[in-house]
């Protein structure tokens, strides 16, 4: 069995309420809400101007600097408010609104290709960051500069990332099961692009039917399936890549640092169509699920889409919300507001009524070890919660704070509900803060 | 950007509408289900078998021993919590865990003041002065089974034989068999026939002890359980018997007239008892794997230094108090090699 050794966990994942789903579409938004910044990096900069009419693919946000992406408009329509709105990260951001003209009309630069695996992979870069394509894993770091690593660093295979541990999300496995040609084509133009003989996709065993698929569209090519145990947080990149692999990217380093090169199997169908067909990223498949949502599903739905139109498609609210996840639950983002659009990185909408919501008190640390055993990266995180509490961030420094993923596989053992990752990301701040001071 | 200015105005009204009030936290959103009181509840069931076991063996005796020193370590940490002013956490079980523990420690019929000096001792000097749950730095209800073992040496040491509930048989008084183990090696006479153990006796527990102790086979049951849980980790345990049998095997194969062979360690006194519930505690032993492992050695080594060579016969509860001296040491020198760290020369 490919897995990680010991650490991690096995939370309750609540994946079958929506596993068997096919993937649908909404109804289309009248009105989109397009980010400028939807992945890591510098946010791009707009390219029209309120009352400019745009057709659906057209690019209307340009990355600046490399590591950006440029956004698209995923409707024809005209261009109605550029300013600054909710954004999932829980702030706002600048964005572009367009209302839809409902006529979808497309622009007429589409560029098919279906001789793609000759061209230069160069060019086939180019695409890649034309179509906006960033890691739609949740990450969103822009796919064309993860394909670009220094000379030095010999890239020797290609991982597609098909673990989906996080609880609850079901739309890889959808999309594997349904789109698995599209998954493994795009995984072909990866490998060309880098230049290497092998290529894995780890899918967790509890989606048999994704593995089967994916080996079906497999056979034939150098890109071999591996069955990981289902454990979470199996699919965070560093976990994946021990678990292919046996290797450890270093501390503070990247997955390139060991020659590889992990994608989202979402990111390896979105960059198949864009060097296919000329489509940019202005969509993606998302999975709406939790008791506080009356319809549960997989859905395709426009990257822009507010949250009230998808829950409004989903058949409204079952009762009061207590939280509504973008992510899942183990490291989804709590929402504000209800007009929070998808973005490029939302894999899910996950709604918690009230009812749900627990919210107790944290107890003195028992020192029960529990979160030492749990954490992937071994790290000591009772430490971190014991100077986050005292308030001594500097103390955390010894302990490797930084390299903690923010996983919370601690924070889900600790008996005695300590809010372990918070606590961490008080200790990083304080620390960037300190930083930042001496610079 | 001008524009953006005033189409942020003209936003702001709308973003505020009225939308359901949310709750904002950090991720994780999704716990456990194992909180305190399912664990340190799992813990007292998991003592359950040998709770029974002891009654079985000692009668009623053994049941007003464990009622009353129960009692005690909750009486003891509601009092403490009420004149302190902060929120009481008697029911979150860790109270009634120390309370049992120390009940299945004492003789079966000591003294009901025995149990109720016991549990107040070791709630409130031992874990509340401390600052209750967590910050204390020693197994309480072995902190109390020491200071018993010092201030009142006769009731700690008077052992009734097992008279089974039922049998009609009134108790007598008689040694274990560790105690005549150290009155045969402390009168130089050898070991001779204090060596002698029925091994199927011991493993039920049909022989001289505390209540609790006496039973192996009770209390490898709960064990597993809590194993099973994965309440507690095999690290301990192991370590723990697995040193007290190699080393005394090896003595015992130098001279085998001189010390006991390694079944007769393993099933008298409260090896057992100690090893699975008290150096497991998790607050008093270290937080790593590698830790525990180390911890559970060094509660073996001494174990076996005061059973073969010290001045009480049975030194489990000593060595496990020593280690836990020791456990904050441990947890600051032996940590995890974290994920993806640079081993020295690799690079
Ligand atoms: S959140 Fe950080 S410290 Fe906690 S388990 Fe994950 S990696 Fe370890
Ligand atoms: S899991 Fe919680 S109580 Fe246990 S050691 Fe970690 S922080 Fe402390």
């Amino acid at each position: 069995m490919w897995t990680i050794a010991g650490e991690g966990i096995h939370p309750i994942d609540r994946k079958s309420e929506t596993s068997s789903i096919p993937i649908s579409e909404i109804k289309p938004p009248s009105k989109v809400v397009i980010p400028l910044s939807q992945h890591i990096g510098a946010p791009c900069e707009s390219l029209v101007k309120i009352g400019d009419l745009v057709k659906k693919y057209q690019k209307v946000g340009e990355a600046k600097g490399f590591v950006s992406s440029p956004v698209h408009s995923p409707v024809s329509g005209k261009v109605v408010a550029i300013g600054r709105f909710p954004h999932p990260s829980g702030n706002q951001s600048n964005s572009i609104v367009i209302e839809s003209d409902g006529k979808d009309e497309l622009i007429d630069s589409l560029k098919e290709n279906s001789n793609y695996l000759n061209a230069d992979p160069k060019d086939l870069k180019g695409i890649i960051l034309g179509a906006g394509i960033v890691g739609m894993g949740g990450a969103t770091f822009p796919t064309h500069v993860k394909l670009s690593p220094p000379q030095e660093k010999k890239i020797t295979a290609v991982i597609l990332n098909g673990a989906e541990c996080e609880p609850f999300l079901t739309s890889d496995d959808r999309l594997m099961v349904e789109k698995s040609m599209e998954v493994i084509e795009g995984m072909k133009i990866l490998m060309h692009i880098m230049g290497v003989r092998d290529g894995y996709i780890g899918i967790e065993n509890d989606k048999p039917g994704a593995i089967k698929a994916i080996n079906q569209s497999a056979t034939g090519t150098n890109i071999k399936v591996i069955s990981l145990e289902k454990k979470y947080p199996q699919g965070a990149e560093k976990q994946l890549i021990k678990s292919v692999t046996g290797k450890e990217v270093p501390s503070g380093g990247l997955p390139m640092d060991v020659g590889i090169v992990v994608q989202n199997v979402g990111t390896a169908a979105a960059v198949y169509n864009a060097v296919r067909y000329g489509v940019p990223l202005v969509e993606r498949i998302v999975t709406v699920t939790g008791n506080g949502i009356n319809r549960r599903g997989n859905f395709r739905i426009p990257v822009g889409t507010l949250l009230e139109h998808v829950i409004a498609e989903c058949g409204g609210l079952a009762g009061e919300p207590g939280k509504i996840l973008f992510g899942g639950p183990m490291m989804g983002i709590a929402q504000y507001s209800m007009l929070v659009p998808i973005l490029k990185g939302t894999s899910g909408i996950l709604i918690i009524p009230k009812g749900d919501v627990v919210l107790e008190d944290f107890r003195a640390c028992i020192r029960c070890g529990r979160c030492v055993q749990a954490c992937p990266i071994r790290l000591l995180p009772n430490m971190y919660s014991i100077l986050g509490e005292a308030g001594k961030p500097k103390d955390a420094e010894e302990y490797h704070v930084l390299d903690c993923i923010e996983c919370g596989c601690c924070t889900y053992v600790c008996p005695s509900r300590r809010p372990i990752v918070q606590q961490i990301r008080y200790i990083k701040a304080e620390m960037r803060k300190a930083k930042s001071k001496v610079a | 950007m001008a524009e953006a200015a005033v189409e942020q105005e003209d936003k702001k009204g709308k973003s505020e509408e009225p939308v359901p009030k949310l709750i904002l936290t950090s991720s994780p959103h999704q716990l456990s289900p194992d909180s305190i009181e399912r664990i340190m509840w799992t813990v007292v069931l998991s003592l359950a078998p040998a709770s029974l076991a002891g009654l079985y063996f000692f009668g009623l005796s053994a049941l007003y021993v464990l009622i009353v020193s129960v009692c005690s370590t909750m009486a003891a940490e509601a009092i403490y919590q009420k004149l302190s002013g902060v929120k009481s956490t008697v029911t979150d079980g860790s109270a009634a865990v120390t309370g049992l523990l120390i009940g299945l420690t004492l003789p079966p019929g000591s003294p009901w003041w025995v149990s109720v000096i016991g549990g107040f001792f070791a709630i409130i000097i031992c874990k509340q002065l401390y600052g209750g749950l967590g910050f204390n730095p020693f197994n309480p209800a072995l902190m109390s089974r020491v200071f018993l073992l010092i201030a009142f040496p006769l009731q700690m040491t008077t052992w009734p034989m097992p008279s089974p509930l039922f049998s009609g048989i009134d108790a007598s008084t008689g040694a274990t068999p560790l105690g005549k183990l150290q009155v045969a090696r402390l009168t130089g006479k050898g070991i001779g026939k204090a060596a002698e153990l029925n091994i199927w006796d011991a493993f039920i527990g049909n022989l001289g002890g505390s209540i609790g102790e006496v039973s192996a086979i009770a209390l490898l049951i709960g064990a597993a359980y809590l194993i099973y849980k994965q309440y507690i980790t095999w690290h301990i345990p192991v370590s723990m018997i697995g040193t007290v049998m190699i080393f005394s095997g090896i003595f015992w194969m130098i001279d085998p007239s001189k010390y006991v062979n390694p079944v007769f360690h393993l099933f008298t006194g409260s090896l057992i008892i100690g090893a699975f519930f008290m150096a497991t505690d998790m607050v008093t032993c270290p937080v790593t794997l590698k830790g525990q492992l180390l911890f559970g050695f060094g509660c073996g080594l001494i174990t076996v230094i005061i059973r073969m060579w010290g001045g009480y016969p049975e030194g489990v509860s000593f060595a496990i108090v020593l280690m836990n001296i020791v456990s904050p040491l441990i947890d600051r020198y032996l940590r995890p090699v974290r994920y993806g760290a640079i081993k020295a020369g690799s690079r």
